[in-house]
């Protein structure tokens, strides 16, 4: 089956399409965020240079997301992308979480450790939806993944390399590797929630194989973290940001990122 | 007022101003050898033409001024106003890496920049190619890092050289 694009969609077909659309739009934009605030404070210059990418990337892909969502009439994508209350995000929960204590501007005291983490574990889900997302019956959308699954190789591989590195290197790094994954995996929950009302994802061919993604991603991990000798911990979830639970860490992210947005909607960059 | 140009006549010269269209960061290379025109149409009467491109890398911050130069260049070359010309940025397809023209890899050599090498992003990050030095053409090359200074490039040493140089990754 496929939905050629908004012309043709129906209104039972409609609302769980915008559902993973927001679910997608949503993730990128959080994480394309985080990302970026290593600029300048990664501990290595060509980590420095790969988060510039990855953050950039991520946008580009919200970027589409929301382009997506625009073109089914529910508003224009730099209101919906900066607008909209944290209530209504649907990012998981473990991508709003702070790099570390501290901020940007004042004192960065940021987890290195957690990050990979964090970003690794997103990546290994990404791989999986997006290659799910590439036989959608969304047309635009199976356009969109179908370029994007392309990028988000280099992601994978940096992560990995990193999170290798830190297992394998020294003591040290190791132990801050563990508590660094056990904070990621204590908000990870939700990242790859399956809700009953989603099985519309799979009913509609929206993204084929959804509810498989949660253990094929279980499965993915966890090879990868027998082989570093890293502990298979559980994927807690405090929060369930699929239905628009987040921390108040949320609430700063959208508040510095749509700061010019919301003084000046007219503004030229 | 100009003279009706055959739609021929008009394609042709709208391919002639795309080649004309340089990357913001490369400008050696245009959008034509980037392989990034997806499609030409023209309408003779009313005189209209549209363009679609694809975009290199999707979060590339070049796209703005690339279309918006396009829509200059097509402008130009046929003196149409700014309601005769219409350019986008398609998804239809997806770009990659192998859509780089054979004269755009020379010209990315020219720059200074290896064109990408013809294998996958699995098989690159994996480190299963040569990447020839685009200043010295030696194969005894390491690849650094997977990032450089855009989305789209990697950095690599030569060994022979000792020159750290650019190379497009493949996507």
């Amino acid at each position: 089956m496929t939905i050629e694009g908004p012309n043709h969609v129906k209104p039972e077909y409609r609302i769980p399409l915008t559902e993973v659309l927001w679910q997608l739009a949503d993730d990128d934009l959080v994480i394309a965020f985080r990302a970026s605030e290593w600029l300048g404070l990664a501990p290595h210059i060509e980590a420095d240079v790969a988060f510039a990418s990855i953050a950039q990337d991520e946008m580009g892909h919200a970027t589409m997301y929301f382009e997506l969502l625009e073109a089914l009439g529910e508003g224009s994508r730099d209101d919906l992308a900066h607008l909209r209350p944290s209530a209504e995000r649907r990012n998981a929960v473990l991508l709003e979480i702070p790099n570390g204590s501290g901020s940007y501007l004042h004192e960065p005291h940021f987890d290195w450790a957690f990050t990979v983490c964090r970003h690794y574990l997103y990546d290994v889900f990404e791989a999986l939806r997006l290659e799910a997302l590439t036989q959608s019956s969304y047309l635009p959308l199976r356009q969109v993944a179908q370029k994007a699954i392309r990028e988000e190789v280099y992601h994978l591989a940096h992560q990995e390399l990193w999170l290798r590195q830190l297992a394998e290197h020294s003591k040290l790094t190791r132990a801050r590797l563990v508590d660094g994954l056990s904070q990621a995996m204590s908000w990870a929950g939700d990242l790859t929630w399956a809700a009953p009302w989603q099985a519309a994802f799979e009913e509609f061919s929206l993204v084929p194989g959804y509810r498989a993604l949660q253990q094929r991603w279980r499965d993915a991990i966890d090879r990868k973290f027998r082989e570093w000798g890293l502990p298979l911990l559980k994927a807690e979830m405090p929060l369930n940001g699929r239905d628009g639970r987040h921390t108040r860490h949320l609430d700063d992210v959208l508040s510095t990122l749509s700061e010019v947005y919301r003084l000046d909607p007219t503004a030229k960059w | 007022m100009q003279p009706k140009l055959s739609a021929t006549v008009m394609k042709e010269r709208v391919m002639t101003a795309l080649a004309g269209v340089s990357d913001p960061e490369i400008p050696t290379i245009s959008i034509v050898d980037l392989g990034m025109v997806e499609d030409v149409r023209v309408h003779e009467a009313p005189t209209r033409v549209e363009v679609d491109l694809v975009p290199t890398f999707l979060g590339c911050p070049a796209l703005a001024m690339i279309s918006q130069r396009a829509m200059t260049a097509i402008r130009t070359q046929l003196g149409l106003s700014s309601d005769q010309v219409r350019v986008v940025f398609s998804t239809r397809s997806a770009w990659d890496t192998t859509r780089i023209h054979p004269q755009g890899r020379d010209r990315l050599k020219a720059f200074g920049m290896a064109p990408p090498p013809k294998v996958s992003a699995s098989e690159f990050v994996a480190g299963q190619t040569s990447v020839a030095c685009p200043f010295c053409g030696s194969e005894d090359t390491k690849l650094e890092n997977i990032f450089g200074p855009t989305a789209c490039r990697a950095m690599f040493y030569c060994r022979r050289c000792r020159n750290p140089f650019e190379a497009i990754k493949p996507v």
